[in-house]
């Protein structure tokens, strides 16, 4: 018999477990309460949608880890082994109803309410006069194609596809719409106007990630799968592929320019010639 | 309920060779101990690999270990990842958990004296190893490991060396290996689910089995399910790799300026296979964890456990739905956005059977009177790694909240809390509890307290300020930071989880030193040392081949009655006879 493992302990171990359980709660709390890892600003009015929901769903989740952690790490310390009877019981049917409905209501709750956000941004199309800008990602860049002047994309012929030759996206030299398109390794947008991409890949999955638009999309090959969003803040942010790829993952990479509509136009203007 | 069980204890002699006992062993005791040991070997591989990894991130120019040529190359990153996503969810989460205490406990806790098919047991046992040789030997073969993650999405996983390199022999070797693993797995589960049914002692009704049990039970029908969708997918995979068909990649494949001759594949397509397995795969890891940690917390705070039925039902809950929720990995693949909101409220509907199991946990505890033994520290901080790894889960289940998380350290944080570390405290809890019905003998007990402060603290310390980084744009499986300009502000918080990383794998020394220490000199345990109630503790230690030698238990009672009043000791054992229970007057 190892009554020595079973019987009634030192208060230390329930004491530290409880205080390295209070400890981690505190410091999680703290984090989240000065902010010390701040995500940059949304630029976009769906952004600031996303981060709505995201807070909602911090207070709730928030609520229920300090609860629960702070019972568990109570429970340790004052139900440890003092010699004292266990009290006897099997469970508690109300009990059961009512944490089963609680949480059904809030977390289901909580999804039903992300409708919105997403709707926003996947149900709903882009409007028709939004500006069309192809994105087109293989292994390890993204190249972004824009109509040029006549407001029509060439057509692509994959077998044309070099790269080492300036054309990398094999837009058809037969084609006489393909001859004004305008293909750059960063993205230039207007400020407060609708941009829709369209997202291509030639080789593996790729993905177009900008935190500042709360915005992911997977490029996948044989795919055209079309985003959009309205930024509203003039500035430069960094375009990600967030979906592994290969082993220049790490360095695939590109810019969104957000710009005045001066700007803009200025851009367009240089980059056709 | 089988008669004839009872009467005929079992059906193959006790082995005399050294070979037919310990290496090709029908007992289902020494294949659950060679599941685990197997297990052991393939985590300490496993943690190797993450330490190399962690300190590639903020030492890009150190001269590292085992790494060929000394300084990691971004190929040898994403191929250390590759094999460490998939030795440790393979090999070290569904291995030991379910194959490994599940062979071993299984049958003895529903008082059986082996698994229903000792033959088909042991082809398992032996088909993983296979495996596991397998996706070792793709360290080896030209070209190096393969480097598209554990999931391995095509057309990255699909093309073959064009692609990169490890994307020849060392993805043909994941797949072969990960094949002959659901060819194992399906076996396994076919034989647990045979046994649970078939085998079960008089009075062992479902209601009366341990909660571990349930939860081999279940997982074993979601391996049933899942691995063989798992299995199909590598096998097409492994067609569109060598003969040229096109499952999963598409027509007007172009790789490096190279027009490819494939037509009209989906690579969509494999991540609805993978995830339709994937899924379940992360409650195949959690829920023996889920009923380890609800046996210990009942058997340590001296109380039945909270709202028995309530938890069977929340662990079968869990199995169903978790086979409708795969979708929630795919919200930005281009799949219907529909759908993407169908897979969220039937995802944040999960959360609810795993609210219901904490709150009985809690309940269990309550009012009890807990002894503060290793296995119960690790069940104390499985219940604490749950819930913080379990809520972060409500974000990255809506659509919306995952367009701004997906595909960062934030995703990293999740699972690793809640299906690597939870799960191995379930392991770990499982260890310390066991270890003396195994091996006869008790594992050190400061040793083991040693064990989990540092566990417990460092697996805090490295996964929590991972969810920091993540919510701030930190992107996940990125060999190198110096490609993309704001990943440079988080590299303090990266060198605090490679130091706490670090200092927490040396930690897992003093468990490896306990465990096979302890084997030799560790305290002589008795039959029943925590005074628990199941079978296991009504028999010898370690229990003879037939596990009850020649007779049968017969079932009584429920798994969990501690602390009845009335009665003498604060336990009843579920074979007890009711004139045999000593009452105080």
């Amino acid at each position: 018999m190892h009554r020595d493992l079973r019987s009634k302990g030192s208060a230390g171990t329930p004491a530290l477990l409880a205080l390295l359980i209070t400890i981690m709660v505190v410091a999680t709390v703290y984090v989240f309460a000065a902010n010390l890892y701040p995500a940059p600003p949304a630029i976009t009015a769906i952004g600031d949608m996303i981060d709505r929901q995201y807070d909602m769903t911090l207070w709730v989740t928030g609520i229920v880890f300090v609860l629960s952690q702070l019972g568990l790490a109570y429970a340790i310390f004052r139900f440890r082994d003092r010699g004292q009877k266990a009290s006897f019981t099997r469970g508690n049917n109300t009990l059961e109803v009512i944490w089963t409905s609680a949480t059904i209501i809030l977390f289901v709750g909580l999804g039903l309410l992300g409708r919105k956000a997403w709707g926003e941004t996947r149900f709903v199309a882009a409007e028709s006069n939004a500006i069309q800008v192809e994105v087109t990602t293989n292994q390890f860049a993204f190249n972004f194609r824009y109509p040029g002047p006549d407001g029509k994309l060439g057509r692509i012929d994959t077998k044309q596809i070099s790269a080492s030759s300036g054309n990398p996206l094999g837009i058809d030299s037969n084609d006489p719409t393909g001859k004004d398109d305008i293909v750059v390794p960063t993205l230039t947008v207007p400020v407060n106007r609708q941009v829709e991409l369209i997202l291509h890949s030639q080789d593996v999955i790729h993905n177009f990630y900008v935190r500042e638009l709360r915005l992911q999309q997977d490029a996948v090959p044989g795919l055209a799968i079309p985003i959009h969003f309205t930024a509203t803040k003039i500035g430069q942010y960094e375009v990600v592929c967030t979906q592994l790829c290969g082993l220049g993952h790490y360095h695939m990479r590109s810019l969104l320019n957000v710009v005045s509509d001066e700007d803009y136009a200025a851009f367009l203007k240089a980059s056709a010639q | 309920m089988s008669s004839h069980a009872h009467s005929a204890p079992h059906a193959m002699p006790a082995p005399t060779g050294f070979i037919s006992k310990y290496v090709f062993s029908l007992d289902h005791k020494v294949i659950g101990i060679q599941y685990f040991l197997l297990a052991l070997a393939a985590v300490c591989i496993g943690i190797v690999l993450s330490v190399l990894m962690r300190f590639h991130l903020v030492w890009p120019n150190a001269h590292l270990p085992f790494i060929t040529g000394g300084i990691m190359t971004p190929e040898q990153y994403l191929g250390l990842l590759t094999m460490h996503g998939t030795i440790m969810v393979f090999f070290v989460l569904t291995t030991a958990p379910q194959s490994g205490f599940g062979n071993y406990f299984l049958p003895i806790q529903i008082g059986a004296a082996d698994m229903a098919f000792p033959r088909l047991n042991m082809l398992s046992f032996w088909t993983t190893f296979l495996a596991f040789i397998a996706i070792l030997a793709a360290f080896f073969v030209p070209g190096g490991s393969p480097i598209s993650g554990w999931t391995a999405y095509p057309p990255l996983s699909g093309i073959g060396q064009a692609t990169g390199p490890g994307e020849g022999w060392g993805q043909t070797m994941w797949i072969v290996s990960i094949a002959l693993f659901c060819g194992a797995s399906l076996m396994g589960a076919l034989n647990f689910i045979a046994t649970v049914i078939d085998l079960r002692a008089p009075g062992m009704t479902l209601m009366r089995m341990p909660l571990t049990v349930w939860a081999w039970f279940v997982t074993a029908i979601l391996g049933l399910l899942a691995f063989g969708v798992l299995l199909a997918a590598g096998i097409l995979l492994l067609l569109d790799r060598s003969a040229g068909t096109s499952f999963f990649v598409p027509a007007a494949e172009v790789v490096t300026d190279t027009l490819l001759n494939h037509k009209g594949g989906s690579p969509i397509l494999w991540q609805h296979l993978f995830w339709f397995f994937g899924h379940p795969e992360v409650y195949i890891a959690i829920l023996p964890g889920m009923g380890v940690a609800s046996h210990l917390l009942s058997t340590f705070s001296r109380k039945p456990i909270y709202g028995y039925r309530a938890m069977a039902y929340a662990m079968c809950g869990i199995g169903f739905l978790g086979f409708m929720v795969w979708g929630h990995h795919m919200f930005v693949s281009g799949m219907s956005p529909y759908s993407g909101f169908a897979f969220s409220v039937l995802t944040m509907a999960i959360g609810v059977p795993s609210a219901i199991k904490t709150f009985n946990w809690l309940g269990t505890i309550w009012n009890g009177k807990i002894q503060f033994t290793s296995p119960m520290m690790f069940a104390l901080g499985f219940v604490s790694l749950f819930v913080s790894g379990g809520l972060s889960g409500l974000f990255l289940a809506q659509p919306a909240v995952d367009n701004r998380l997906h595909a960062t350290y934030y995703v990293v944080a999740h699972f690793h809390l809640v299906m690597g570390v939870a799960a191995i405290f379930g392991i770990f809890g499982a260890t310390y509890f066991w270890y003396p019905k195994m091996f006869g003998r008790m594992m050190s007990e400061p040793l083991g307290k040693l064990h989990f402060w540092i566990t417990f603290a460092g697996a805090y310390c490295i996964f929590m300020p991972m969810h920091f980084i993540g919510i701030a744009g930190a992107i996940r499986r990125y060999a190198d930071y110096t490609g993309v300009q704001y990943l440079a502000q988080f590299q303090p918080v990266h060198k605090f989880m490679t130091i706490a990383a670090f200092i927490t794998a040396i930690g897992q020394l003093i468990f490896i030193w306990n465990f096979f220490w302890s084997l030799k000199h560790g305290a002589k345990a008795s039959d029943n040392p925590w005074h628990a109630t199941t079978l296991e503790w009504s028999t010898a230690t370690p229990p003879p081949h037939d596990n009850f030698g020649g007779h049968y238990p017969s079932v009584y009672r429920g798994p969990y009655e501690f602390s009845v009043p009335g009665v003498t000791e604060d336990y009843i054992p579920q074979h007890l006879a009711p004139q045999e229970v000593a009452r105080s007057k």
